[in-house]
């Protein structure tokens, strides 16, 4: 719109208005697109905004009114706060390092010639198409149940006594379940990178005499920074809003111990029907997620210039 | 559904559709089977099950109604919601005819029904506490049960059935978090420790000695002789252990008894003892009573049909409806006297006198050591104690799994409860 305001008056040059009304009838064209997104985002987050100066308690009608920062302040001097924060950055950072170190090193497998290897790569790859509540609760009942899981039996098995792993090492057992469900896709992604690696390279490294891990680092490494940075972008927005896995699992406890930001504003809102302090923390995740978004884009793209 | 009915204009009366949200617990599983016989002699009325597990219920409701969205006509709601909703004019208020026999209900059950002598929910069944033990684990151990047992006996006799190697366990309590899983325990177990939530000018007391005391009995007898992942056990999944024989002793609501003794339930049927719940050093307190009732909303538009059917679902016809299709051992319990008179009833479920007496002498509003603010045993008859509740019993299970100190946990609750209070405007 800035660009009409810098043209001549459209009246002199017939050409101009004629471009001006085309850009009118683009502009009338478009507006049913672009004010359905506009609603679409804008609402919401004006709602997220006005409920978070709010007193709104769902089973407390009487508490009504204007809060102020309130929300914030009750929300921000939370020490569970703190710990959601602590442990969304140790389940992403987890789940990444895990995800994408292994994901690397399965990717340079599974490009190795070897048999049954279609085979091998399909069953690498299927937990990706697991939903997540349905791996949670794989991984709950199936696997780790202190009494009729895989891994108990197996310990009991060897003469071992069965470790209760949601409530002993939440937060660690949840980053193995997600890794276990993103890994799949960091392989995925890696070892089409690598299928692109240009093998006279590799040959002319190793006629001068460079080793497997030489070649490794030197070579593949480079190559793939850029589909590495995309898996971690990609990840790092999904991985932000874990919930179904927590929810499934451990509920966020014991205690706190597993929750996370998206795990906390849900149990604000639906287990304690606080919905001015939960759009607090919406919005604390809303600045957040930012936050986070433009360090990575500023990566991906100083990535994507070299 | 009424547009159908229109349409097909059958008599005076257009048809309609009722919304029923119920938790889906055994005795509400065998309503929603039965409910075939109210539509057959309802033929305008249809009925469109919400069945969910309980915490999503209480979601599900709890918006619902606060939002005044209207989606249900029947909620399916405990005693802890009905006298605070009903303030709110969030419930049509009942009143059944003559023929439904309202003093056959248990007078503990209706006082906690009913504000300012308006009645607002029909019980559906109701509960207190009491003790189950494994005979036969008991006399292997040559140990024999009192009808009022302590809380150190308890954990005495516990620790002489306990045998890991056979995944006995001589204790199961629920340790799930939820203000009405883990948390209705602990309520009740605080209580006769002589500790308290809150004291006059509603200032919390969870960082007492006698919180501090149940919380130390709870969490050493959980870890000698509870199950391994007792942080997931809940009502059902204690009963799911107990009826497979890994437990001992279980501590917990009067209903179970019905599904214990019911030999296509349980496998321990021939062997369950029962005994009151049992008592701490301070030993008295307030009673745990607790009912699952059906209400009708203010906003629901079929309030008059949706009247018929609770009617109909808490009527003593239902209860006989109930003993020819499942045996007597599985009607709703705890709600209707002459129930607990029925010799056919007295002879499926051996527990029945001794429940009965329990529920009947339940008194939610005991006195505790020190003076309260607050109705209620297991709970607290407030509308923050939802929020309350499930964050206390995130903290305590973080306990039970040995990731907070008894201290740290009471220090965090005491705190957030504070927290809350204020924020919800009871402290200043």
């Amino acid at each position: 719109m800035n660009r009409t305001a810098v043209h001549p008056p459209l009246t002199v040059h017939p050409a101009g208005s004629a471009a001006h009304t085309r850009r009118a009838h683009g502009f009338v064209l478009q507006s049913p697109a672009i004010i359905l997104l506009l609603v679409w985002s804008v609402v919401p987050l004006l709602m997220t905004l006005w409920y978070s100066v709010r007193n709104y308690n769902l089973v407390d009608p009487t508490q009504r009114g204007f809060a102020g920062l309130n929300n914030y302040w009750y929300l921000l001097t939370d020490p569970d706060f703190m710990t959601s924060l602590k442990n969304t950055a140790i389940l992403v950072g987890g789940v990444l390092a895990i995800s994408v170190g292994l994901g690397t090193l399965l990717a340079v497998l599974y490009n190795e010639e070897f048999a049954g290897r279609g085979i091998a790569r399909i069953l690498v790859i299927s937990p990706f198409f697991v939903m997540p509540t349905v791996a949670a609760l794989l991984w709950k009942n199936l696997m780790l149940h202190p009494i009729y899981g895989v891994y108990s039996a197996m310990m009991r098995a060897v003469g071992l006594t069965p470790v209760d792993w949601l409530s002993r090492y939440p937060l660690a057992t949840l980053v193995m379940i997600v890794t276990w469900e993103w890994l799949p896709f960091a392989t995925l992604i890696l070892l089409t990178a690598i299928q692109s690696l240009d093998t006279e390279q590799k040959e002319a490294a190793r006629m001068d005499g460079a080793g497997m891990v030489a070649q490794f680092i030197n070579i593949t490494l480079p190559h793939l920074s850029r589909a590495i940075t995309v898996v971690i972008m990609i990840e790092t927005i999904f991985l932000l809003t874990i919930f179904a896995e927590i929810s499934v699992t451990t509920a966020g406890g014991p205690g706190v111990a597993s929750t996370n930001l998206a795990f906390l504003i849900y149990s604000r809102a639906l287990l304690q029907f606080d919905v001015g302090g939960a759009s607090a923390g919406g919005v604390i995740a809303i600045v957040v997620a930012n936050v986070v978004a433009a360090f990575l884009l500023r990566a991906v793209a100083r990535n994507l210039e070299t | 559904m009424t547009v159908v009915g229109m349409l097909l204009g059958d008599g005076a009366r257009a048809a309609s559709t009722l919304t029923i949200a119920t938790v889906n617990n055994g005795d509400m599983i065998i309503m929603k089977q039965l409910s075939g016989e109210f539509e057959k002699t309802h033929p305008d009325i249809h009925l469109n099950w919400v069945t969910l597990e309980e915490n999503v219920l209480r979601q599900r409701v709890t918006t619902d109604i606060a939002t005044h969205a209207g989606q249900f006509d029947i909620l399916t709601i405990g005693n802890y919601e009905v006298p605070i909703w009903a303030r709110q004019g969030w419930l049509a208020e009942l009143k059944p005819g003559a023929d439904y026999d309202m003093d056959d209900i248990v007078p503990s059950v209706r006082a906690g029904l009913s504000v300012d002598s308006r009645l607002y929910a029909l019980p559906f069944y109701a509960e207190s506490v009491m003790t189950y033990y494994r005979t036969d684990l008991f006399q292997k151990a040559g140990l024999t049960m009192p009808q009022h047992p302590t809380y150190d006996q308890i954990r005495t006799y516990a620790d002489r059935i306990t045998d890991r190697d056979s995944q006995t366990y001589g204790l199961c309590l629920r340790g799930k978090p939820g203000w009405g899983e883990n948390m209705a325990y602990v309520s009740s177990l605080v209580n006769t420790f002589g500790g308290q939530w809150f004291g006059e000018g509603w200032k919390p007391m969870l960082d007492t000695p006698e919180w501090k005391a149940a919380l130390q009995w709870y969490v050493s007898a959980m870890k000698a002789d509870g199950p391994p992942g007792a942080t997931s056990n809940g009502f059902n999944e204690n009963l799911a252990l107990f009826a497979s024989g890994h437990c001992g002793i279980w501590v917990d609501s009067t209903v179970a008894g019905g599904l214990l003794f019911d030999p296509k339930q349980s496998h321990v049927a021939d062997r369950v003892g029962f005994a009151a719940a049992p008592t701490g050093p301070y030993g008295k307190g307030p009673t745990w009573l607790w009912s699952w009732n059906l209400a009708i909303p203010a906003s629901s538009r079929h309030a008059d049909d949706a009247r018929l059917f609770i009617e109909w679902a808490t009527s003593k016809a239902y209860v006989q409806l109930v003993a020819q299709h499942e045996g007597w051992v599985a009607v709703p319990a705890g709600t209707r006297v002459s129930t607990y008179n029925n010799p056919d009833y007295q002879k499926a479920a051996p527990f029945a006198s001794f429940v009965h007496t329990a529920i009947d002498t339940a008194n939610p509003n005991g006195q505790t050591k020190q003076p309260r603010p607050y109705g209620g045993a297991q709970f607290v008859g407030i509308a923050p104690f939802q929020a309350i509740g499930t964050q206390v019993g995130q903290t305590i299970a973080a306990t039970l799994s040995g990731q907070m100190t008894v201290e740290q946990a009471l220090g965090a609750a005491q705190a957030s409860v504070t927290r809350t209070m204020r924020q919800s405007g009871y402290l200043h």
